[in-house]
């Protein structure tokens, strides 16, 4: 493999909700400030890979007028995943591998505002014969799989609250966090249900954000920045799709991409010091953390994870941002970054990164 | 370029308005197709990319979810790529890098609409800032482009005519695509109701259901099968902006630019001579002259005499979309896949019915958006 490093990131601010501007609106400061950081200009960019989805802005091919943020002239080399921008960044480092170029930037849009009904477009996802008709609203299945966790005895409602709690406090240090604060745990148990067991806060709070993520190969990652993330294993899986057909309690395509991952790392997830999750619902952290082998010594979501702030399509890509700032930092040598697609956890991405000695 | 990559197997349904099917039986059959071409069992493909136009059109979000066990997609990595009409050629291209990069010995591309679940003009006619909304769709925004390549270009109107007849011609040959039109004349092009001026009824392509796939493998993969593979000889993707004043979308310079890249990886210098049979993304008569221009198979402002001098026909020197083409059949999703494995087909020589005698060369070409997405192929007979 070609080393390949996350060099760079920015996040516009996490906002419930952004009426003032447009996809590109939001983007294009963003671009500008991870570029900024880095003293890139955009010609240096040869590649650009992005994540959004057209359900989300309610009118098809909404990704096109963000390409106007990157500024897509002369014609560039680019392409679009219409999931999460996390699958962007795998493209991105795929295309690294080649040897075409040397720098990638990968962007994540989405706002979930912009639907007046989430509950109409989230079940657009599933089967359209047998299970779309059923309607079930954007939380059930979340609630669904939450009631086997605790069935299973592998959480509790107080252990979820315990999660929600610690994420919204942790929060409280990151800048980009849409929903901060210290919240006592019998104030949210005392909350009522959205989907049982499921209370509000137990839900991610859906978000407008953009995300952009900057790669770099080999040499030109080092001159770029003191301490590059290197990608050191990245893998994503698939599992089948009828809730019905699967134990919810478990995450296959987690497990299996995190030791796909691990095999070419060379470490194991369990050997990360932080791991950001893509927890869209509190009682999937502690599934995560089994199929992924996390044991009591990695910080989980450290600056608050999606629970303080779950951007559309945006989500995942911001969990390798994270992850990656941590090595930037020198806050961790090894760190995981996890990302989701789909119903109760049926797609999901695994990426192990690691700074220099 | 890296280690040279093949399509090894190819499958396609009918395109058709297809009410008796589920999405995930029509995708499943072109799979299935495929990977008994390639005669290779599901369990061989590593990854699995997915080409898919807007959600919108059929309704369905993030459709590869659903489709996990009709992909084979189980335990898999799965990919859903879109970037507009170009998307097929943007997931077969994504899938051959994915082998280039060593991250996968076998890919299954995969690609498919249902256009009949939704309402297609609806989905495409979306508000813009600063436009009138028109509910005009595709057609709406591409026929000012194509009276502007009429004024530089001074073709004779029936230059489009012409190639709405070639195509429809060339489809009856091919089982596969969804308009059969035997009786098909100029004056009956002529005649058909005018849509958006210049843009006649039968210059239009129709709104299909239809799903294909391919299988690419690499060359240390390929082994020796009964049917020949086809070799990819050089591939590339452009995309510019839509909003930017600067650009021409008569002879957009993201196409050139990209099928030059892909002449460059094959090493052709001359793509008008070398170049033995197109496919080319024709969603309206007029964008076999301007793409044979922009693709750099024709001089600017010459493509139309080779439509008119029959150059373009199935029997002429450089036959361009002896499938049928888009006016023959637009499964939106799968159109640019369909481009492209028609292309490999001819070089496999195992495009049946339309087969052109002797191709060893083929380009297949795929566009999107507002023409800003661009993606192109050249396939050949022979190894690298």
């Amino acid at each position: 493999m070609r080393e390949v490093a996350v060099v760079g990131s920015a996040q516009s601010p996490g906002r419930a909700a952004n009426r003032r501007d447009d996809m590109a609106g939001i983007l294009l400061p963003v671009i500008r400030t991870a570029l900024g950081q880095l003293g890139l200009d955009r010609d240096r960019i040869d590649f650009v890979c992005s994540g959004s989805h057209d359900f989300h802005e309610g009118r098809t091919f909404a990704y096109i007028d963000s390409l106007d943020a990157v500024g897509a002239w002369p014609p560039i080399v680019e392409s679009h995943v219409e999931m999460d921008a996390a699958w962007a960044f795998y493209e991105a480092w795929a295309w690294l591998q080649l040897g075409h170029g040397d720098v990638a930037l990968v962007y994540g849009v989405g706002r979930g505002s912009v639907p007046a009904d989430l509950d109409q477009v989230v079940p657009s996802q599933l089967d359209p014969y047998y299970l779309a008709p059923l309607r079930p609203h954007q939380d059930a299945l979340g609630g669904l799989q939450a009631h086997a966790l605790i069935a299973a005895g592998l959480t509790s409602e107080r252990e979820m609250a315990e999660i929600v709690a610690r994420s919204r406090a942790d929060a409280a240090g990151n800048p980009r966090a849409q929903v901060v604060g210290v919240v006592a745990v019998d104030d949210l148990l005392a909350a009522p249900y959205v989907a049982a067991p499921l209370r509000a806060h137990d839900v991610a709070p859906p978000g407008d954000a953009a995300a952009v993520v900057v790669l770099a190969a080999g040499d030109v990652a080092r001159e770029l920045v003191e301490r590059p993330a290197w990608v050191r294993g990245l893998d994503h899986r698939l599992d089948g799709h009828y809730p019905g057909h699967r134990d919810l309690t478990r995450a296959p395509s987690a497990a299996q991409a995190g030791a796909e991952a691990a095999r070419t790392a060379g470490f194991t997830a369990g050997q990360a010091q932080v791991a950001e999750l893509h927890v869209e619902y509190s009682a999937q952290q502690p599934l995560l953390a089994r199929a992924l082998g996390l044991g009591a010594g990695v910080a989980i979501n450290p600056c608050g994870g999606p629970l303080a702030g779950r951007p559309m399509t945006a989500t995942g890509l911001i969990r390798v941002a994270e992850a990656a700032r941590a090595v930037h930092t020198g806050r961790a040598d090894r760190t995981l970054a996890h990302a989701t697609n789909g119903p109760a956890l049926q797609q999901n991405l695994v990426c192990l990164l690691e700074g220099d000695g | 370029m890296a280690e040279p990559v093949a399509v090894v197997g190819i499958g396609q349904g009918k395109q058709a308005k297809r009410r008796e099917v589920t999405i995930g039986a029509m995708v499943r059959e072109a799979v299935a197709a495929a990977l008994e071409d390639a005669e290779l069992a599901a369990s061989a493909i590593d990854a699995i990319v997915l080409s898919k136009t807007p959600d919108l059109f059929d309704g369905v979000m993030n459709p590869e979810l659903y489709l996990a066990d009709a992909l084979g997609a189980r335990g898999r990595p799965v990919t859903r790529v879109f970037t507009g009409g170009s998307v097929g050629g943007h997931a077969a291209i994504y899938g051959a890098h994915l082998i280039q990069a060593g991250l996968a010995r076998r890919v299954l591309v995969a690609a498919y609409s249902k256009e009949s679940e939704g309402n297609f003009t609806w989905a495409l006619s979306r508000g813009l800032p600063f436009s009138a909304q028109l509910g005009a769709g595709a057609g709406g925004h591409f026929a000012p482009v194509i009276r502007e390549y009429i004024r530089r270009s001074g073709a004779p109107e029936h230059v489009g005519w012409q190639v709405a007849v070639n195509h429809r011609l060339n489809a009856l040959r091919n089982p596969y695509a969804h308009v059969q039109m035997p009786d098909i004349t100029l004056e009956k092009v002529r005649e058909s109701p005018m849509l958006w001026d210049p843009i006649r009824y039968l210059e239009s392509c129709p709104s299909s259901d239809g799903a294909a796939a391919v299988v690419l493998a690499g060359a240390a993969d390929v082994g020796a099968p009964a049917r020949p593979p086809a070799w990819i000889h050089g591939m590339a993707f452009r995309t510019e902006t839509g909003h930017f004043a600067g650009r021409d979308e008569v002879n957009p310079r993201a196409g050139t630019d990209c099928a030059a890249d892909a002449y460059r990886q094959a090493g052709i210098t001359d793509p008008g001579r070398e170049i033995d049979v197109a496919e080319l993304y024709v969603p309206y008569s007029w964008y076999e002259p301007m793409w044979l221009e922009n693709v750099g198979l024709a001089p600017v402002h010459e493509g139309w005499r080779l439509v008119d001098d029959g150059g373009t026909a199935i029997d002429g020197r450089l036959p361009v979309n002896p499938s049928g083409g888009v006016l023959s059949g637009n499964p939106t999703g799968a159109t640019g896949l369909v481009r492209f494995l028609e292309a490999a087909l001819q070089v496999r020589g195992r495009a049946g019915g339309h087969q052109i005698d002797g191709a060893r060369r083929a380009v297949g070409h795929a566009m999107g958006g507002a023409s800003q997405f661009h993606a192109v192929w050249v396939v050949g007979s022979e190894r690298p």
